[in-house]
């Protein structure tokens, strides 16, 4: 058993120690010394929560398969850690072989979500890697990061030697066998850097000038070479069924986030609400071939003892053999104890009938997420669910003995009236006379409708990129109506309401359609003590306004305008497959609350069709 | 259904591991190693299985155990070594034993435990093996009471120390003095080694550091000090 990089002293003063000490079940083990790369993959989160994420897992199977490549771990430190190695200035270390990370040959960080940015600045600074990328000399790792975040990466491109723009399944050989003809050559670390820029969807930001209008938008975002490429195409993987996919994933000590087998049916979403950022960046939808999934099913529950699996998808109703795989799931597995969950699904005959089998309905509650109160608002953002359905569905679960119901909203929604959110109360409220429409002998006591409201924040490459957000207090005085119509209704004692808190909102909302000035802002928070945002007990707010005033930033320029048409957007750069006159035509149509059809009813001409694969070539 | 006792040890960076995570661990170990274990009846089964003594973070331990019961059994040796294939290292089953029907849980039995405390690099004593030996005997053997204040949850209570250590000696390892107690566990009168040495050195006028020593479980026993003790394993017989 190898020496761990903390001492005892160290693990026995911190929470959980077992996040730091590696030898989970299924890690890999290799002899550093036999390889010509290290490649450290980081989710900047605490452990438990990254070690849920499927990405990572698959990634980090892949690299392995590669001999002349070990692929490690890391997750950023908690607060009781981070302040100790600070202290005693101990470099942050890989899981695996408890070795400096500042010694690979590459740190790839996953990004799933704006508000882990700080955190991405920890793992560089514990690991004594300068933050800016122009610091960087040869002996130390690239930096690479990946995930939906770089969809616009423009915020933290100071921060990173390059991005890579899609699914990773794609050309990390390209760019891994480039680095080591680099290396094998002694080429420097620029050299590498502007060869690798030419491999697609490889964007190394240092490459790239941005100039900017009066007004503060983009007035221009050009290469500073001709052989760097002007755009940035999206990666994606064209076969499902076989991409690389992990049979042995790592089995964590401490209970993660997700503790499962989990099976990715299908990437993408045939849907095309206009709000969601993975319905778009993901197009076109794909589907893993079901006699795979099954032998994948039955490999990995082998392989981890897991005692439950579940399905990933974006919508897993849509999945064309969904009643095949759950089928199979329940006989094969369900006598031998294991849970089966199926998250992001319809509620219809057929998803009722499988959750009696595998839930105990008195415990569990069902799920509708309409996102939108008024049937108008749900045009507005295309999503595709009535109060007919929903009414329908609820009824249906009510006959078979379900009294829980969630409901899932957002607020802040581009021409959003009071109407509109009063309409939430009062889709709630329907839902409860549907309950007590059943007979009192028939039903068991009253039914709980638990309502949650978040805050909208536009993302780049949707069709609601263009709106405008609220301020923080707007945003609560919103959450305000929503819970004084609650209030009277006629069955509000059989309705909870929560709604999100604003103000993380709004940095969410800065970071998700911020430019390269806002690096300077992440940068100070981050050396003011900033970290783990996404917690709320972290999270800091006047910390974070004091950082933008103090850097120049305008919040409001990035939150509350309205974008022109022609505005050129810090990601137009990137090709993600979607053209923007499609988002235009989606945009317009929200604003005339009219529906689109999803991919599989008529194609709409989004643009990735040009991939030539997924659910644009079926039939 | 039959009742299954299996010995374990917990070793090296394992130790880090906490004790709700090491049976989390185990439920894993079950299916992996394809034991026929039994579930609960309801939605959400879960595996019928015990553990003895609970292990504090920190702790290396050679003599866990942990109780299950099976629809149905491959032999001792077999069992073994499917269940060791399935481990990560630092944890290692050492035996796997039938237990009789009518047999009580491991927890509800367990009397007393043993370990060995020897002393962390960098914490070493400025005192002799000697010194140590005539310190333990005064603290220990040669007073009828040993009374504490024990601090609880809520409150202190003043507990006797002295019948609930069954053995105190002074060994040497590789050299270096170290402590072998065998002390009192279980769901009453529940002794952490820790607390015993705590007093001691304030018995020498000497303060102790969380991180003094190093502790290593021995054994877990059932019995009690009069008729004696004996190993949690002896309980069961090995399948053929």
């Amino acid at each position: 058993m190898g020496r761990l990089a903390l001492s005892d002293e160290i693990l026995l003063t911190i929470d959980q120690p077992a996040r730091y000490i590696g030898g989970e079940w299924n890690m890999v083990k290799k002899d550093p010394k036999d390889v010509d790369i290290r490649f450290c993959m980081c989710f900047p989160d605490v452990y438990e929560i990254g070690m849920s994420h499927l990405g990572i897992q698959i990634l980090y199977d892949m690299l392995n398969k590669r001999e002349d490549v070990y692929c490690e771990r890391v997750y950023s430190p908690w607060p009781d850690l981070h302040k100790i190695m600070k202290e005693k200035k101990i470099p942050l270390f890989a899981l695996e072989s408890q070795e400096p990370i500042k010694e690979f040959d590459f740190l790839g960080i996953t990004i799933q979500y704006e508000m882990c940015y700080t955190n991405i600045l920890q793992i560089l600074d514990l690991s004594q890697i300068p933050l800016h990328a122009v610091d960087r000399t040869d002996d130390m790792p690239i930096v690479i990061g990946g995930g939906p975040c770089t969809y616009n990466p423009e915020p933290i491109a100071d921060f990173f030697d390059m991005f890579y723009i899609g699914e990773g399944e794609v050309r990390y050989d390209e760019l891994l066998n480039l680095y080591k003809t680099c290396k094998k050559c002694n080429k420097s670390r620029a050299q590498f850097l502007r060869e690798a820029a030419q491999i697609p969807g490889i964007y190394v930001p240092s490459l790239y000038e941005v100039t900017y209008n009066e007004d503060g938008t983009l007035a221009a975002f050009t290469p500073k070479y001709d052989d760097v490429p002007a755009r940035v195409e999206k990666q994606l993987v064209l076969n499902m069924t076989e991409a690389s996919y992990p049979r042995k994933p790592v089995v964590p000590f401490i209970k993660a986030t997700q503790d499962r087998v989990v099976l990715e049916i299908q990437r993408g979403c045939i849907r095309g609400c206009r709000f969601c950022q993975a319905g778009m960046i993901y197009r076109p939808t794909r589907e893993k071939d079901v006699e795979c999934l099954k032998i994948y099913a039955s490999d990995m529950l082998k392989n981890t003892g897991h005692e439950d699996t579940s399905l990933s998808s974006l919508s897993s109703s849509d999945y064309s053999q969904l009643e095949e795989i759950v089928n199979y799931l329940i006989d094969n597995f369900r006598d031998k104890g294991v849970n089966i969950s199926l998250p992001s699904l319809r509620i219809d005959a057929f998803s009722l009938d499988v959750m009696s089998k595998v839930q105990d309905i008195k415990k569990s509650s069902l799920t509708f997420a309409p996102e939108a109160g008024s049937q108008r608002m749900r045009n507005v953002i295309n999503k595709g669910l009535t109060k007919d359905v929903i009414l329908n569905g609820a009824g249906l679960a009510f006959e078979g003995g379900w009294q829980k119901v969630k409901l899932y909203f957002m607020l802040g929604l581009p021409g959003e009236t009071v109407e509109d959110m009063q309409a939430i109360a009062e889709l709630a409220n329907d839902i409860a006379v549907r309950y007590y429409e059943i007979p009192k002998e028939k039903r068991n006591g009253k039914c709980q409708i638990t309502i949650s409201t978040s805050f909208f924040v536009p993302k780049p490459f949707t069709p609601l990129q263009w709106a405008p957000m609220c301020t923080a207090s707007d945003y609560l005085g919103k959450a305000k109506i929503v819970n004084e119509a609650v209030k009277n209704q006629l069955n509000r004692k059989s309705i909870r309401y929560n709604w999100h808190e604003a103000d993380v909102t709004v940095l969410e909302g800065v970071f998700a359609r911020g430019d390269r000035k806002i690096a300077k802002a992440i940068e100070l928070a981050y050396k003011r003590g900033a970290i783990f945002d996404s917690w709320s007990e972290y999270f800091d707010n006047a910390l974070w306004f004091d950082c933008f005033d103090k850097t120049g930033i305008d919040v409001d320029f990035y939150t509350l305008r309205t974008r022109n048409l022609d505005e050129l957007f810090p990601w137009d750069f990137i090709d993600d497959g979607v053209s923007k006159e499609f988002l235009i035509r989606e945009w317009k149509h929200a604003m005339n609350e009219e529906v689109t059809p999803n991919c599989r009813m008529k194609c709409s001409g989004c643009g990735v069709r040009k991939y030539e694969g997924g659910v644009c070539v079926e039939n | 259904m039959l009742k299954i006792r299996i010995k374990f040890s917990k070793s090296g960076n394992m130790k880090f591991v906490g004790h709700l995570d090491t049976m989390r661990y185990f439920q894993k170990v079950m299916r992996r190693a394809e034991i026929d274990i039994a579930y609960s009846a309801g939605f959400s089964p879960h595996q019928i299985m015990s553990f003895a003594a609970p292990l504090g973070v920190g702790i290396e331990s050679e003599g866990e155990y942990v109780d299950i019961e099976v629809n149905s059994t491959f032999s001792t040796a077999e069992a073994i070594r499917r269940l060791n294939e399935n481990m990560v290292e630092g944890y290692w089953v050492n035996d796997y034993r039938k237990l009789p029907d009518d047999s009580k849980p491991a927890m509800s039995i367990v009397s007393c435990a043993d370990y060995t405390l020897s002393y962390r690099d960098g914490y070493e004593t400025d005192l002799s093996f000697n010194q140590l030996r005539e310190a333990v005997h005064a603290f220990y053997e040669e007073r009828e009471s040993i009374f504490i204040i024990k601090n609880t949850k809520k409150s202190q209570k003043e507990i006797d120390l002295k019948p609930l250590i069954y053995a105190f000696e002074v060994h040497e390892e590789e050299g270096i003095p170290a402590f072998y107690l065998k002390i009192s566990t279980g769901s009453t009168d529940n002794l952490k080694p820790e607390l015993v040495m705590e007093h001691f050195y304030r018995f020498l006028g000497k303060e102790l550091s969380d991180f003094t020593f190093r502790t290593l479980r021995h054994d877990v026993y059932t019995g009690n000090a009069a008729e004696g003790f004996y190993s949690l394993n002896d309980c069961g017989t090995v399948i053929l």
